[in-house]
């Protein structure tokens, strides 16, 4: 969690006091492992640690209450882990690399790792939890208000803050004074004397909880209609923010035929291990389905369902394209413009060089806005200036030529920048042997300027083609993939895949995380991919890790 | 010395009257030699900044209206924006937990990567190779790609350890750090290595330790290099919306790039515009200053990272 190190510290030994070397890097590296030491250094070291122990302490207690034994397990090892590894002396480079791995385990390995195993299944809205879970959802749902429900005195509290904190139903037995708490997993009684009931039955105050006042509630009052309490004879709802009804459930599951059967009308529904959901023989199914595993149809899908097929592979195009035209066209307007400012005669490059670079300082998430709104068909600047009233993200043409040209605005200055760097590496001797030998300005340029250049910036090129490749905020910030198809609302014409997988995943409709995590596995190969040929061809690799 | 356009126009020098022949002739030299620069340099700036005067005269603009702002202000000028910028949206808040997550992370993740880029560049061990190698291929698997995966994970640590879960800055800034190694180690392996080895190997033999050797010897030269990749790694952060989108839903916990494209966002977006700008003009100003300070060191940061990977 935190980032211990063995310590820094002023050099207080003698110098000389050192083994000196001796030849074999055996014998240096344990000279090194013996260095003194120091009395910073050991401060240090102590503080850490102990910083790490006091952070493991804090993250263990909610763990063991929320008996959550693998995760306290990991906290455990995890932590002695680095007493071991800061306490002792060997292991040198593992000490500088653990810091950083653990953050790149926790949120990046895990994450992506998770992400591989969720393409699999059919994880999303309606399909998230087990199949006990998708039971109890459909059972308590389907409570109904019957003549003769009991009533409760109804107060609604949480742990946490009124405004978002989980809801919990607090509720008087009529005609007495004992206190139940109600969540989504059931129905406890409270002990007596932790909560205060009031004139009416209602609970005022109870131990440990906040109870909502009627503006609060008010505020909250969907999530207090979806709240159910599963109880053994049906389930609690509120009616209204005061009362609650104890109902009975019109659906029940039947263990026995494996189904779930309503009482009122005797439709039965099926549970299907496949798709993870109850069908009926109609094909009618629940909307509460449990997450099963899939297999490879959500790859599948991708490549034989015809309507994401299609549009699919149009979007894969586009985004090539994208990828392709906002990094050459930075790359070449940059360079034309580096070149042009590179000469002994110039005088003011710095002036223009400040001026250039301006967009690139500027907050990229505020220009793109700045720029979606210059492109505004009613009062945007660009239809202003020349007195046009184009529809620029109407079109599908002139949406991505849009796009394009403010990617090119965003990216220029940094293309220049290190355009600039790069010419003035290049020895000015080459350039003029070249002129000497009779060559015009543009065969000097080709032969000698231009391939040097590449050289130097293709891994550059390279790392901006990945990162233009999943530019989300360059789409989502501007036209936020529009213009779309009349028959297809999920992916538009300037959609990239990155902003498609958002949509799929938290687009407001039915989400579909495990066909968007299948997208992102599929944006992760093209990627790879892409990145390992070029880098190959530039044949950087062998001087990287040299 | 170098090259392009110019070139056609000097082909085709042939001075136009007798009288001022050469004086002509020597315009023709100018403008192929020099004049030609000046004028792609021109264009250059006049494309660069038009966007910029836009935003400064919607900042400026009294109405405060989309439709109401030209590229230069004809209908007055007034501040008028500004006060309402702080009056009626959490501009401040978002400010300062921008200032927060990204100078948090990007400190924590320089400092990160540092470490692993010492480890990498200086020591040999085992795995050091297959380490350089996986490095790689993570970052090529851009960390909010796991979005969905992130945002399940972060579901639970919010039941947890709600200090650090959804709408926290720290939450978000923890994430960030995972994402730290793949992205800098590489670069800064690169600069670790333009420094000579004869100077930690002496400093050892000397009696320092490892860690003298990074903290005393490494660490500050390199310094300037570290402070052009902390800045880069802060602007991407401030820049970063995806992830703190999905993040920070309460208004006080946003950052500034969630928080102002919620001001742009519905039926707001004609009449806020104007504060909008001069919300834009106010995040600008601190990373345009250090910007053109540490510009130098950008040139050469980038390259010479490039060119040793």
């Amino acid at each position: 969690m935190s980032t211990p190190l063995s310590g820094p510290g002023p050099a207080q030994q003698a110098p000389g006091r050192g083994p000196v070397r001796t030849g074999s890097p055996r014998t240096s590296r344990t000279a090194r492992n013996h260095a003194p030491i120091t009395a910073a250094g050991l401060a240090a070291k102590v503080i850490l640690l102990g910083l790490v122990a006091g952070i493991a302490i804090w993250a263990a207690f909610p763990l063991v209450a929320a008996e959550k034994w693998v995760g306290l397990a990991v906290l455990v090892l995890t932590t002695a882990a680095l007493f071991y590894l800061y306490l002792g002396r060997r292991h040198v480079p593992a000490k500088y690399l653990i810091p950083g791995t653990l953050f790149l385990i926790a949120f990046q390995v895990v994450p992506v790792l998770y992400t591989a195993s969720t393409a699999f299944t059919n994880f999303g809205d309606g399909h998230r939890g087990s199949k006990d879970d998708a039971i109890v959802a459909i059972q308590s749902s389907s409570v109904k208000q019957v003549p003769g429900s009991t009533q409760y005195p109804l107060s609604v509290a949480t742990k946490g803050d009124p405004a978002t904190g989980a809801l919990v139903f607090l509720i008087t037995k009529p005609g007495t004074d004992t206190v139940s708490v109600g969540d989504a997993g059931g129905l406890r009684p409270l002990d007596p004397g932790a909560a205060t009931v009031g004139p009416g039955g209602k609970v005022t105050a109870a131990d440990g909880y906040t109870v909502l006042n009627f503006g609060q509630a008010s505020a909250r009052s969907k999530d207090i209609t979806d709240l159910v309490v599963p109880t053994a004879g049906g389930a609690l709802r509120s009616s209204g923010l005061s009362r609650a009804y104890e109902g009975k459930a019109v659906r029940a599951y039947e263990a026995g035929c494996d189904c779930v059967k309503d009482s009122d009308s005797g439709k039965t529904w099926t549970a299907d291990g496949e798709v993870g959901a109850f069908v009926a023989a109609d094909g009618e199914r629940l909307a509460q389905g449990w997450k099963v595993n899939v297999g490879l149809s959500n790859f599948t899908r991708v490549l034989t369902d015809e309507r994401i097929s299609g549009p699919f592979l149009a979007t894969l195009i586009w985004n090539f394209a994208f990828a392709i035209g906002s990094t050459g066209g930075t790359f070449i307007l940059g360079m034309l413009i580096a070149l042009a400012l590179h000469s002994p005669r110039m005088r003011g490059t710095n002036l223009y060089r400040m001026l250039l670079i301006l967009p690139y300082a500027m907050p990229s998430f505020a220009m793109l806005l700045v720029w979606r709104d210059m492109f505004n068909t009613d009062f945007g600047l660009i239809n202003n200036l020349f007195g046009l009233s184009v529809d620029w993200f109407g079109q599908d043409w002139s949406a991505r030529a849009a796009v394009i040209l403010v990617q090119l605005w965003l990216g220029y200055p940094y293309m220049f920048l290190v355009a600039t760097g790069a010419l003035q590496a290049i020895p000015r001797e080459l350039t003029e042997a070249t002129s000497v030998d009779g060559a015009s300005r543009w065969q000097s340029f080709r032969a000698v300027t231009l391939p040097l250049l590449l050289v130097a910036l293709s891994p550059l090129l390279i790392s901006s083609f990945a990162f233009n490749f999943n530019n989300f905020n360059a789409i989502y910030l501007t036209t936020e993939g529009a213009p779309f198809p009349a028959d297809n609302p999920s992916n538009g014409a300037t959609d990239l895949l990155i902003t498609y997988t958002y949509r799929l995943a938290f687009g407001g409709q039915a989400a579909q995380f495990g066909f968007a995590a299948a997208i992102s596995l599929f944006i992760f190969a093209i990627v790879a991919v892409v990145s390992a040929v070029s880098f190959r061809r530039t044949r950087q690799q062998e001087e990287v890790y040299a | 010395m170098t090259m392009l356009t110019g070139a056609a126009v000097t082909g085709g020098a042939n001075g136009p009257a007798a009288v001022d022949r050469n004086a002509g002739k020597r315009k023709k030299r100018w403008f192929a030699e020099v004049g030609w620069r000046h004028l792609v340099g021109l264009l250059g700036v006049l494309f660069s900044l038009f966007p910029l005067v836009f935003v400064v005269s919607a900042a400026l603009n009294p109405l405060g209206t989309l439709s109401s702002t030209e590229l230069v202000p004809t209908g007055g000028v007034s501040l008028e924006n500004f006060g309402n910028l702080f009056a009626h949206t959490g501009f401040a808040d978002w400010f300062l937990n921008s200032l927060l997550i990204a100078g948090g992370a990007a400190f924590a993740s320089v400092f990160l990567s540092a470490l692993a880029a010492y480890a990498f560049s200086r020591m040999r061990f085992q795995g050091r190779r297959v380490g350089l190698l996986s490095l790689l291929l993570i970052q090529m698997f851009p960390q909010f790609l796991a979005i969905v995966a992130i945002f399940l994970i972060f579901g639970t640590i919010t039941d947890l350890w709600p200090a650090i879960g959804f709408n926290t800055p720290w939450g978000l800034m923890l994430l960030y750090l995972g994402g730290a190694l793949g992205v800098n180690t590489w670069l800064m392996k690169g600069f670790f290595d333009t420094l000579p080895r004869e100077l930690d190997e002496s400093a050892t033999v000397d009696g320092a330790s490892h860690a003298q050797v990074f903290f005393r010897i490494m660490l500050p030269l390199v310094a300037p290099i570290l402070a052009v990749t902390g800045l880069l790694a802060f602007i991407n952060t401030i820049n970063e919306f995806l992830m703190a989108s999905v993040f920070l839903t309460d208004t006080d916990a946003k950052t500034l790039a969630v928080g102002m494209r919620g001001m742009l966002q519905g039926g707001e977006r004609n009449t806020n515009f104007g504060i909008f700008a001069a919300g834009t003009l106010l995040t600008a100003i601190p990373t345009v200053l250090v910007f053109q300070f540490l510009q130098r060191y950008i040139v050469s940061g980038l390259t010479s990272g490039a060119v040793k990977g």
